[in-house]
């Protein structure tokens, strides 16, 4: 093995409240191919943004060429030849192929108008098509490529720019099989071209297919590395998981009762050719595990009829129900409790008060008018209820903390006697003290006979508060497990494809 | 009232001293009684325009639709004989059909408000000149509608003071339009849908709905300003009737608080904005400033509030966030500790 070219030593940063990474090291060879794996929220994508000089480190060394720095900048990071493919693409939907590989670096016509040199242009562009075997031309629309040539696009970027090393995102996530075939021998093409590739999956027999190396991160520290030899699903797993689950289960105060919520057949827009049927039962926290993109928050926004649903139905207390918007879904008691908080779940600029009556001002009626006064007390409740910390309920939610909006997007629903609650990442943002606070609730609303679909991707969560747990992959159920079959590893077995 | 009303009183009140100091004509009762028809006339455009800007619109058409309607309800009483409540409906029920096609043109078939409302300025100002073949239209000679002209061109004697019919209309319209946005559930939904349609969604409102509207509202009141120009000026050139009042709207809408983004503004500041623009107007042909300077010095003062309300707000914001944090440092103390 050659000599590594560029090296992290002892890389730290913390944001306030958090280690995202804690003396992490790792070091890349010319040629050599490295997957980067771990949970979600590990550090990888932070790792990856200090590489990429996007994210300063707090702590610890960078080594380019033996020239050590504290940080890159993302000019150094560029001039040192690394380059980024992210997993939301940077591309101009209105170039065609060449205009987007040197975009700000067109060669151009002499004279004073600097006209672009198309010749050139596409003359450039077209060795780097070859080297990738890419089946496209220089002058396609880019609006015309598919995302998997896109992405080659992106790669033939970082070729252009003499990079040395190409950070993949999750290539594959959105990529079918055989456009995941056909980034597999690019892979192995460019590394026998002498180019480094490090790449985020979260799809082990990737790994297994092209990784020189693994290195797993977990709660931003670096457990292990895996050389070729070693490699293998089950020593991945091991690896990602090992870490003591706090116990925060607080059982139910009567077993679960008859389903409330079926979900039969469900297909939506992202994954059209998959179909996802689970019941929630009353009283029960039923967890919808999964790993980023497999299909879970698509599924709640069409059960709440923000998206339409493809294919399947939906049926509440046995009875088949045609959510088209979600004001069907709520006047049926199905509510909502969205990941984008601040995009979907709240008017920022809008009093506490406003926010929580917002679904259901016709309850506030006097008069035809808003009874503010009505409107005002039942804030109070609420706030009094959830523990919202603010000065008073006239508020804008815009100046709480993540803890308290989130308790004003559930006191919204609270106030509206629930049938089911679906909540996509529920404490997402939110600090220690009100999660526990939030769990609390969430067991008191099924004690009082709600159904809870709890999708979340932190795995704490998941098996602390759940009653029993869905698994997603790919855009379909592949896998219930019981309380007695709890544990991070069968989770992840399943968010991974395999059978437990 | 709020803190932004309030300003905008202050510097209609400053600059109506000025312009008083120095031609005091500006008091006589004769051009404040115009100057109220005026504002009376704008002021219900202005509003009706409030109410496509609030959920995030824009209406570009207003001018030509005063044109048209205008046009069309002259040509209705005067030569097609029709009783003059019956085409009183039909106007307004043009408008609400105008408004109607709007608003679906926005909401189902996505097409910006921009580009919607700027055809149909172009559509309506162009049927207007060719249903009337560029020819004036007006009432002729001796042709009369005493009610009709009484209740909209009219003015009524209070304590001394003629009392336009028109400024009647618009402290209506606006008493309508204030309960209609700042206390009734379709008010929260404009705004709620004006500050951010996602959110709005996912808590259950129909937003398309409310767009829709918010179209249609619009189009109803700037049918009715149509019929009261129609009755002041009793004669239309199809032509410049009308023309820029588009602008007037926005300029009141803008000025009394509404941002273009959407979400914001209230009824009290856009009829004051109006005030101020008819205000100007007045200055302009009181201090002998030549009336082809009329738009730039209102564009000119109008830029100047803007800039000033800017500067107050991010000085209030930075004197409100200091205190914001000891505030919220000391509410947070108890609790948590």
């Amino acid at each position: 093995m050659t000599e590594p070219f560029l090296e992290l030593v002892d890389i730290s940063k913390s944001y306030p409240g958090v280690v995202a990474l804690d003396h992490v090291g790792l070091a890349v060879s010319p040629g050599e191919v490295i997957a980067l794996i771990g949970e979600n929220g590990a550090g990888k994508s932070t790792l990856m943004k200090v590489l990429g000089g996007v994210v300063e480190p707090s702590g610890g060394r960078i080594r380019v060429d033996g020239v050590e720095r504290n940080a890159l900048t993302v000019a150094e990071a560029i001039t040192a030849g690394i380059a980024f493919v992210h997993q939301e693409l940077n591309l101009f939907d209105n170039l065609d192929v060449a205009g987007n590989v040197f975009i700000g670096r067109e060669p151009v016509h002499g004279g004073p108008l600097r006209l672009i040199d198309r010749k050139a242009l596409y003359a450039k562009t077209q060795p780097l098509l070859d080297r990738l075997g890419a089946d496209f031309a220089p002058d396609a629309p880019l609006a015309e490529l598919s995302l998997a040539q896109r992405q080659l696009v992106e790669i033939m970027k970082a070729l252009s720019l003499d990079a040395r090393l190409v950070i993949m995102d999750e290539p594959t996530s959105s990529l079918t099989l055989s456009e995941t075939d056909r980034l597999m021998r690019v892979i192995a093409a460019l590394k026998a071209h002498g180019v480094s590739i490090i790449f985020i999956t979260h799809r082990l027999n990737e790994v297994m297919q092209c990784a020189d190396r693994a290195v797993v991160l977990r709660d931003g520290r670096m457990v292990g590395a895996l050389t070729r030899a070693e490699l293998s699903p089950a020593a991945m797993i091991r690896l990602m998981i090992g870490r003591d689950l706090k116990s925060l289960y607080v059982p139910p105060a009567a077993p679960p009762g008859e389903p409330v919520l079926d979900i039969v057949e469900a297909v939506t827009d992202t994954y059209p050719e998959r179909t996802v049927s689970l019941s929630v039962r009353r009283g029960e926290i039923l967890g919808l595990a999964g790993l980023v993109g497999s299909g879970r928050t698509e599924l709640a926004r069409a059960v709440f009829g923000v998206d339409a649903l493809r294919g399947g139905a939906i049926k509440l207390n046995g009875e088949a129900i045609r959510v088209t918007n979600p004001r069907a879904a709520i006047d049926h008691g199905i509510y909502l409790i969205p990941e984008d908080r601040k995009g979907c779940g709240l008017l920022l600029d809008v009093s506490i008060a406003e926010n929580i009556s917002l679904p259901d001002l016709a309850s506030y009626l006097r008069y035809f008018l808003v009874n503010t006064a009505q409107e005002t007390k039942n804030a109070r409740v609420q706030r009094e209820q959830l523990k919202i910390r603010a000065p008073d309920v006239a508020t804008t939610v815009g100046s709480l903390s993540g803890g308290n909006q989130q308790k004003v997007v559930l006191a919204k629903w609270l106030s509206m006697r629930p049938k089911v609650l679906i909540f996509d990442e529920p404490t997402r943002g939110v600090d220690v003290g009100a999660k526990q606070e939030i769990y609390e609730m969430l067991r008191r609303l099924t004690d009082a006979g709600v159904a809870i679909l709890m999708i979340s991707s932190d795995m704490e969560e998941v098996i602390g508060v759940s009653d029993r747990i869905a698994v997603m992959h790919e855009g379909a159920i592949s896998g219930f497990l019981d309380r007695s079959q709890f544990s991070e590893h069968n989770v992840l077995q399943l968010a991974v494809g395999h059978a437990v | 009232m709020n803190k932004k009303d309030l300003s905008l009183l202050v510097l209609i009140l400053v600059v109506g001293a000025v312009v008083a100091f120095i031609n005091p004509r500006f008091l006589y009762v004769g051009n404040l009684s115009n100057t109220l028809n005026q504002v009376g006339m704008f002021g219900i455009f202005s509003i009706a325009e409030a109410f496509v800007i609030i959920i995030g619109g824009i209406e570009l058409s207003v001018g030509s639709v005063i044109a048209l309607l205008g046009v069309l309800f002259i040509d209705l009483i005067v030569n097609h004989d029709v009783n003059w409540m019956v085409a009183f409906a039909a106007i307004i029920a043009s408008g609400l059909v105008i408004g109607l096609v709007h608003g679906a043109l926005v909401t189902r078939m996505h097409i910006q408000p921009f580009v919607v409302t700027l055809c149909g300025l172009l559509i309506y100002r162009g049927a207007a000149r060719y249903y009337t073949e560029d020819a004036t239209a007006g009432f002729g000679f001796g042709a009369s509608f005493p009610t009709l002209e009484w209740l909209t061109a009219g003015r009524t004697n209070l304590l001394g003071f003629p009392v336009p019919h028109s400024l009647v209309a618009l402290i209506v319209v606006a008493a309508i339009a204030w309960v209609l946005l700042h206390r009734s559930v379709f008010g929260r939904y404009l705004y709620a849908v004006g500050k951010n349609e996602e959110a709005a969604r996912y808590s259950g409102i129909r937003s398309e709905r409310v767009m829709v509207s918010a179209y249609v509202i619009c189009g109803g009141l700037t049918a009715f300003a149509a019929i009261l120009f129609a009755m002041y000026t009793r004669s239309i050139s199809p032509a410049v009737h009308g023309s820029f009042y588009e602008l007037y709207a926005i300029a009141a809408a803008v000025l009394g608080g509404c941002s273009l983004r959407g979400g914001e503004g209230s009824i009290v500041g856009v009829v004051l904005g109006t005030v101020l623009l008819q205000v100007l107007q007045n200055l302009v042909n009181l201090l002998g400033i030549p009336s082809s300077l009329n738009f730039a010095v209102m564009g000119a003062v109008i830029l100047i509030g803007v800039l000033a309300d800017q500067y107050l707000v991010q000085r209030r914001q930075r004197v409100s966030t200091a205190k914001g944090r000891t505030q919220a440092s000391l509410a947070a103390a108890p609790l948590e500790g």
